[in-house]
């Protein structure tokens, strides 16, 4: 007998291949034999395959995979073609936006013209491959639940890169592509604009993103925990509350005061990941296009404390009169 | 199964191990400075600090000179710069000099073939104006120096070229068409291993490009400072707190790091040296480029210059705030 109380997959359920609902009309048809793959049924579903390819995956993969070269060369160029430096130094490298004086013009191509053609083509791929997931649910009677969800992770990514830059003027506003570029960008943006953590906004997105991981250890562990009781089954058990539904209910009432019903968490966890990007991109947008300085916002409005001076009589000296001497 | 899952436990704890491998062990001392809950405080490693203690000894002073002999200008030639001293306390500065700046290589590093009012050596040049330029620091920054002040040794300790001085950074080689770095994305040390712009130094301790990006007003009004500005301010404060061995909270409340009103006095004092060293580079030490030979010029060909790590060394005082400035007053200034 199989069991499901383990926080690591166990079970690994083999049937024979399912090829999937029938397709409508269309010239794409699912592509390949079915495999299964040990190790992917650790994760997840054995089953690799059949594959659906479609002119939107495929143009998609096709701009993310150019995007990704233009990244990519870019980076080995940076290091003169040298592959060794190439791995060694990758972490820091990055394809830089153009120069604050281009503003929103084209520049040369080795002066950020690089950047604003991989940052159309990634764009374009990401919006493709949101068209495709959005298709697929449809074509399969579902509803567009993650189409949705993905869309708010591109609001934030398009807000970054593209909205924000164009409402101020410049592509230099704009992150690069890098891996501790990107992160030493944030660092910076913070810094020019008054400290992010004063942003309410700001404020939000992070509540969402801790209350999302709090939500899905929650949920996860409490669908774990009842799993022996047929708590698995949550679908059935939203209109046809079982022993394992009403368990869980109770545990939450005693250790929390409160609980969530089978339908409700998924509400909970998809709006607390929805919300993330959301209302962190609104935060950035207003960065430099509604507000300059965070922390002096918050003063204005009666969100950051004073504190006692520690250190009187600090004064910038280059407001003394005598100057530098 | 069980044998894979030992083999999965071994590969974790090692891949755990090697992740912390990059850190410092504790015990870390801390001391609180700002007010509580401000994070205003100075992490210490008492291990590094043993040794950097032990770096940054002050050695011994040679007793002082008896005032009552002749002038130096009368007994030697060629004496350009230190025209107020008698002949003692000249010569036991020219020996302190030679204890400081060039114990191995002796008198012979600038005086050359006996002649010693010759100026054949480039390092006696060099050195007369080094002289110049303790004086002018003791006399004319002491909103940096205080009466604690610099000697030659602050900066040489007992080296020829002092451990930590800059030339201009042309940067790593790319190709032509592509890969730009934007003066940045090069993991350079004096940016502290970050992705920042990697020469600070020619922007901000040479040239005067603007340091301060942050808005003094809460909604948008003229400030134009640009997120590339920002990390090259970013990258210079990185220097800064690297040369000193401090936080970024030793000068600033981070919540506000542009507020001088919660900043501690020791911002103030880093503003004065910051133009300190500017004046420095662009009056003693850039035009000293034609006087130096070939090897002691940066790639670019300029001459190698100061920043905060020169006199600093790793420390928030040099030499720990011990002033070897009241044993050699002569470097004070001139006498009037």
């Amino acid at each position: 007998m199989p069991e499901y109380q383990n926080i690591f997959t166990r079970v690994q359920v083999r049937a024979p291949a399912y090829p999937g609902v029938p397709l409508g009309r269309g010239v794409w048809v699912r592509e390949g034999k079915p495999l299964f793959l040990y190790w992917a049924g650790k994760f997840g579903d054995a089953q690799i395959g059949p594959v659906y390819l479609g002119w939107l995956g495929l143009a998609s993969i096709l701009c993310g995979f150019i995007a990704f070269e233009i990244i990519g060369f870019n980076m080995w160029a940076s290091v003169n073609w040298d592959i060794v430096q190439f791995v060694r130094q990758l972490p820091w490298l990055a394809l830089e936006p153009p120069a604050p004086e281009y503003g929103l013009r084209l520049p040369p191509l080795d002066e950020g013209g690089w950047w604003i053609m991989a940052g159309f083509f990634l764009t374009v791929s990401i919006l493709l491959w949101w068209l495709r997931m959005y298709r697929r649910a449809r074509a399969l009677g579902m509803g567009t639940h993650v189409a949705w969800a993905f869309a708010a992770a591109i609001w934030l990514f398009l807000v970054l890169g593209l909205i924000r830059p164009v409402m101020m003027g410049s592509w230099a506003e704009a992150v690069p592509f890098g891996i501790f570029p990107h992160l030493d960008w944030t660092a910076a943006f913070s810094l020019r604009y008054g400290n992010l953590f004063y942003n309410p906004f700001h404020m939000l997105s992070i509540a969402f993103l801790y209350g999302s991981t709090l939500l899905f250890a929650m949920h996860g562990a409490t669908i774990l925990a009842v799993s022996r009781l047929g708590g698995e089954r949550e679908i059935e058990q939203i209109t046809d509350r079982g022993t394992a539904s009403e368990r869980a209910a109770l545990f939450w009432r005693w250790t929390m005061g409160f609980n969530a019903t089978m339908e409700s968490i998924h509400r909970w966890a998809w709006w607390f990941a929805v919300l993330c990007p959301l209302t962190g991109g609104i935060g950035i947008l207003l960065t430099g296009t509604a507000v300059d300085n965070w922390y002096l916002w918050s003063v204005k409005h009666g969100v950051a404390p004073p504190y006692p001076t520690i250190f009187p009589g600090v004064v910038n000296p280059a407001t003394l009169s005598g100057g530098a001497q | 199964m069980r044998n894979f899952s030992m083999k999965l436990f071994g590969t974790a704890l090692l891949a755990g191990c090697m992740l912390l491998a990059g850190c410092e062990r504790p015990p870390i001392e801390s001391v609180q400075r700002g007010y509580r809950g401000t994070g205003m405080l100075q992490v210490y490693n008492p291990r590094t600090l043993e040794e950097v203690r032990a770096a940054n000894e002050v050695p011994a002073s040679i007793p002082l000179a008896p005032g009552d002999s002749p002038k130096a200008t009368t007994v030697y030639k060629n004496v350009q710069v230190l025209t107020d001293l008698n002949v003692a306390e000249f010569t036991r500065l020219m020996v302190s000099m030679t204890n400081w700046v060039s114990p191995k290589e002796g008198c012979a590093y600038c005086h050359a073939g006996g002649d010693f009012a010759a100026d054949t050596v480039y390092a006696k040049t060099v050195a007369r104006r080094m002289l110049q330029m303790t004086r002018h620091i003791n006399t004319d920054w002491k909103k940096h120096v205080a009466e604690t002040g610099v000697t030659c040794y602050t900066c040489h300790r007992g080296q020829p070229v002092p451990a930590q001085v800059w030339t201009q950074d042309p940067g790593p080689k790319t190709a032509a068409q592509a890969g730009n770095r934007a003066e940045q994305n090069a993991a350079a040390m004096k940016v502290g291993l970050t992705s920042l712009p990697y020469d600070p130094f020619s922007y901000y301790l040479k040239g005067e490009y603007p340091i301060p990006v942050a808005g003094e007003q809460a909604l948008p009004a003229d400030n134009r400072h640009s997120i590339k500005e920002t990390e090259g301010t970013y990258g210079l404060m990185m220097h800064l707190s690297q040369s000193l061995g401090v936080n970024c909270t030793y000068c600033h409340n981070s919540r506000a790091f542009y507020d001088w009103d919660q900043s501690t006095p020791q911002r103030q004092t880093a503003w004065y040296g910051i133009r300190m060293v500017r004046d420095l580079n662009n009056d003693y030490l850039e035009p000293l480029g034609p006087t130096y030979p070939k090897e002691r010029l940066g790639p670019l060909g300029d001459a190698p210059k100061a920043n905060c790590g020169t006199c600093h060394q790793g420390v928030y005082k040099p030499l720990f705030g011990v002033s070897m400035l009241k044993d050699h007053p002569e470097l004070a200034g001139a006498k009037r």
